[in-house]
């Protein structure tokens, strides 16, 4: 009868957010990059097991001569037991595929900076109800497994973006590699990504009161690191089975064969153990970074032109019509009051304390 | 761009590895000389036929004429041959590999330089390793020009432009040896036969840089596409890969070997327009053996299988040997002097006319030839 005295209840605060989380649903942004002819819409198709290219069309060299890079977008709703995932992924069709490829990355951090300038201006806006959030929570890179560990156009992609968006580079097409050829080809980029500072999305560490078994877990998940991955479209049929796969004549590829590929060690990690942290990380980590200098840069530039400062960041908006400027003017100038204010009462306490 | 030719490793190598084949290496064809047809060494008295060829039953006797090959073949068989092809494609293709698995010897630069790391070379150089391989009597002096740095750089322009450079550079050497007055006997033949371009299994089209390099060189030496690490692709995919390149390489105007214009009979259309439908083959490369079924086979072993390399089945490596080595390899030499050679030749003689300086040996004046540098025109 004591317990029922000392229980408060907000115990329940879990379930209350469980419950209206998937009321509301939750938002993903994952983009693909790398080469042509990765398997990238393949493994995307394989990891959400859906087909999302389905009116593709492949360009031919001619076409290609002239391509630039592109950023296209394909959204899909998704439910699982109740569950909505509104999943949106960002491919980006013409990377590395020139000749010339100086800067062939600038489009793509473009689009990134472009999202977060968006949501930057959406939260200082006065109507945050709805906020769409379209910022990049992943990117999924594409290392070929034919060299012998990453390439310039590799590293130098990785160095623009690694401070933008969680990078998690994986092996493609990794069913060309011998086991022995995947452990070399994993060490080798593990060692130049150290070499070169790139600094790619890191599993959190885990807490130390989780069970063993989580934590062994965890462990063989960063040990595994780049992930190799293999994808298929196709279902085959395998050791009395139908799984999807890969049919060779000389034997099968499972997708979800632990043995085979890495495939189900990233679904996991990307989709059921740590979605939500690659939200957060690009919350608290990338998009404040980019807060950050947005606003610094901004300061700099009105103490350039010799304006009062002011709390709200005057941003280069469109041209608001008449009404929302003068919102606008007046609750700069309510804030302005309130800064006053504040400043008065400080100083009246510091004077107390002394 | 430096280029290092200067790996030659002499002519007194003790031969790798000797190759134990079944079949014959080189089939009959080092003559390629029109000899007289002769059907049955049996006398016979009839009228010559219409194309002034007297055939072997018009003779009276037996003549002793087929002799000749037996001849030919004695004496190419003690001077040996010569054969120098170049292998191009980005990094980690599996190029070296290839090559050595072509020759079953430890040939290609790869296993030869005592220092050799896998790193990406920031310039493209062109580097020769050459070796002597023996088989049943025959000697062959092979020479394997490597591409290093080529297709992997940021920005790969012009990036084909040292290996023009090069391929142009033996056509000079051989050409100026041609025009001396005092010329050896066998002049040195530096020049490439074949050019194997790599391509990466990708599955869609031919990339930008694969129409430029394939483009320009066409022209000059004979160019053998290969989708290398073909173990990514199923069956289906590969043939869908295939067609797609052959569109392509339709689409741009680029000839690959064996060419259609450079067929001299009905026979030889046949059998290269089998080839031709084939190109470009799909290969696995590989050094390492393991057992399969009891026997003994170059393969990869995968947690799935075991990719046989001589098995037609699993990839068309095979073919890519016959093709290469077991019939075509005089052709490609004889494709390589009869007509890129020529083409080069007549080129430079026009241009050295037009420009006044002499270079045909009927008007020269000293025993050395000017250097012409209208060799990047291409």
């Amino acid at each position: 009868m004591t317990q029922d005295k000392q229980y408060v209840g907000f115990a329940t605060l879990p379930n209350q957010v469980h419950r209206k989380s998937v009321k509301k649903g939750f938002d993903f942004t994952l983009m693909v990059a790398g080469e042509s002819g990765l398997g990238k819409s393949t493994l995307v198709n394989s990891l959400f097991l859906t087909d999302l290219y389905k009116d593709r069309k492949l360009l031919n060299a001619e076409e290609r001569i002239n391509q630039t890079v592109e950023i296209t977008k394909h959204t899909v709703d998704i439910e699982e037991k109740g569950v909505k995932l509104k999943l949106t992924i960002v491919d980006t069709p013409g990377f590395g595929d020139a000749v010339n490829n100086n800067e062939c990355w600038k489009p793509i951090t473009d689009y990134i900076d472009q999202q977060f300038e968006q949501y930057f201006r959406d939260e200082s806006g006065l109507n945050r109800k709805n906020i769409l959030d379209n910022r990049v929570h992943c990117c999924l890179y594409f290392i070929p497994p034919f060299g012998h560990g990453l390439r310039p156009v590799d590293v130098e992609f990785m160095k623009a973006l690694h401070e933008k968006v969680n990078i998690i580079p994986l092996i493609s097409k990794a069913d060309c590699l011998t086991p022995n050829e995947v452990k070399k080809l994993k060490d080798r980029v593990r060692d130049e990504i150290e070499r070169f500072g790139i600094k790619v999305y890191q599993f959190p560490e885990c807490d130390s009161d989780e069970e063993e078994e989580f934590k062994q877990m965890d462990k063989e998940l960063k040990e595994c690191t780049p992930f190799a991955v293999i994808g298929s479209n196709a279902v085959v049929e395998a050791r009395g089975q139908r799984v999807r796969g890969r049919l060779y004549p000389w034997g099968i590829v499972e997708v979800e064969n632990q043995s085979h590929c890495d495939f189900v060690k990233l679904r996991n990690m990307l989709i059921r153990s740590h979605m939500h942290d690659l939200k957060d990380v690009t919350c608290d980590v990338h998009y404040e970074n980019y807060r950050a200098q947005c606003i610094q840069e901004m300061t700099s530039k009105l103490a350039q032109d010799n304006r009062t400062d002011s709390p709200l960041p005057i941003l280069p908006l469109p041209t608001p019509d008449g009404e929302t400027e003068r919102l606008i003017k007046m609750k700069d100038e309510e804030l302005k009051r309130m800064q006053e204010m504040l400043e008065k009462m400080q100083q009246q306490m510091h004077e107390k304390d002394q | 761009m430096r280029e290092e030719t200067g790996q030659e490793q002499g002519l007194d190598l003790e031969p790798p590895v000797r190759m134990e084949e079944e079949k014959e290496v080189m089939e009959e064809r080092e003559v390629k000389e029109r000899v007289v047809e002769i059907e049955h060494p049996l006398p016979c008295l009839t009228e010559s036929d219409t194309q002034g060829i007297i055939k072997g039953r018009d003779l009276f006797g037996y003549v002793g004429i087929e002799a000749v090959l037996d001849q030919m073949r004695r004496k190419t068989m003690k001077a040996g041959f010569e054969f120098n092809i170049m292998v191009v494609g980005q990094s980690g293709l599996g190029k070296s590999t290839l090559v050595n698995t072509l020759f079953k010897s430890k040939v290609s630069r790869k296993s030869c330089t005592p220092n050799y790391e896998e790193k990406i070379s920031k310039t493209v150089q062109l580097q020769s390793v050459s070796h002597i391989i023996e088989e049943k009597g025959v000697k062959m002096k092979l020479t394997v020009v490597d591409t290093p740095g080529f297709g992997d750089q940021i920005n790969n322009e012009n990036c084909w432009e040292p290996i023009v450079k090069y391929v142009n550079e033996q056509y000079e050497k051989y050409l100026k040896e041609e025009l001396n007055v005092n010329r050896k006997r066998r002049i040195p033949d530096t020049r490439v036969h074949c050019c194997v371009y790599f391509l990466p299994a990708t599955g869609h089209w031919l990339r930008p840089i694969d129409v430029e390099f394939m483009r320009r060189l066409g022209k000059i030496v004979s160019i053998v596409p290969v989708i290398a690490k073909a173990d990514t692709l199923t069956l289906e995919e590969r043939l869908e890969f295939k067609q797609r390149i052959r569109q392509d390489l339709q689409a741009n105007g680029i000839r690959v070997y064996p060419q259609n214009e450079y067929d001299e009979d009905t026979e030889d259309r046949i059998l290269n327009d089998k080839i031709r439908e084939n190109i470009p083959f799909a290969v696995v490369g590989t050094d390492k053996e393991h057992q399969v079924n009891g026997n003994k086979v170059l393969g990869r072993k995968t947690k799935w299988g075991i990719i046989e390399v001589e098995n037609v089945a699993h990839c068309e490596f095979a073919h890519l040997r016959d093709l290469l080595i077991r019939s075509h390899l005089q052709d490609l030499k004889d494709v390589t002097h009869n007509i890129h050679y020529e083409t080069y030749r007549v080129k430079r003689l026009n241009e050295s006319n037009a420009n006044g300086q002499a270079l045909s040996p009927l008007n020269r004046e000293n025993g050395t030839l000017e250097k012409s540098d209208a060799e990047s025109h291409l």
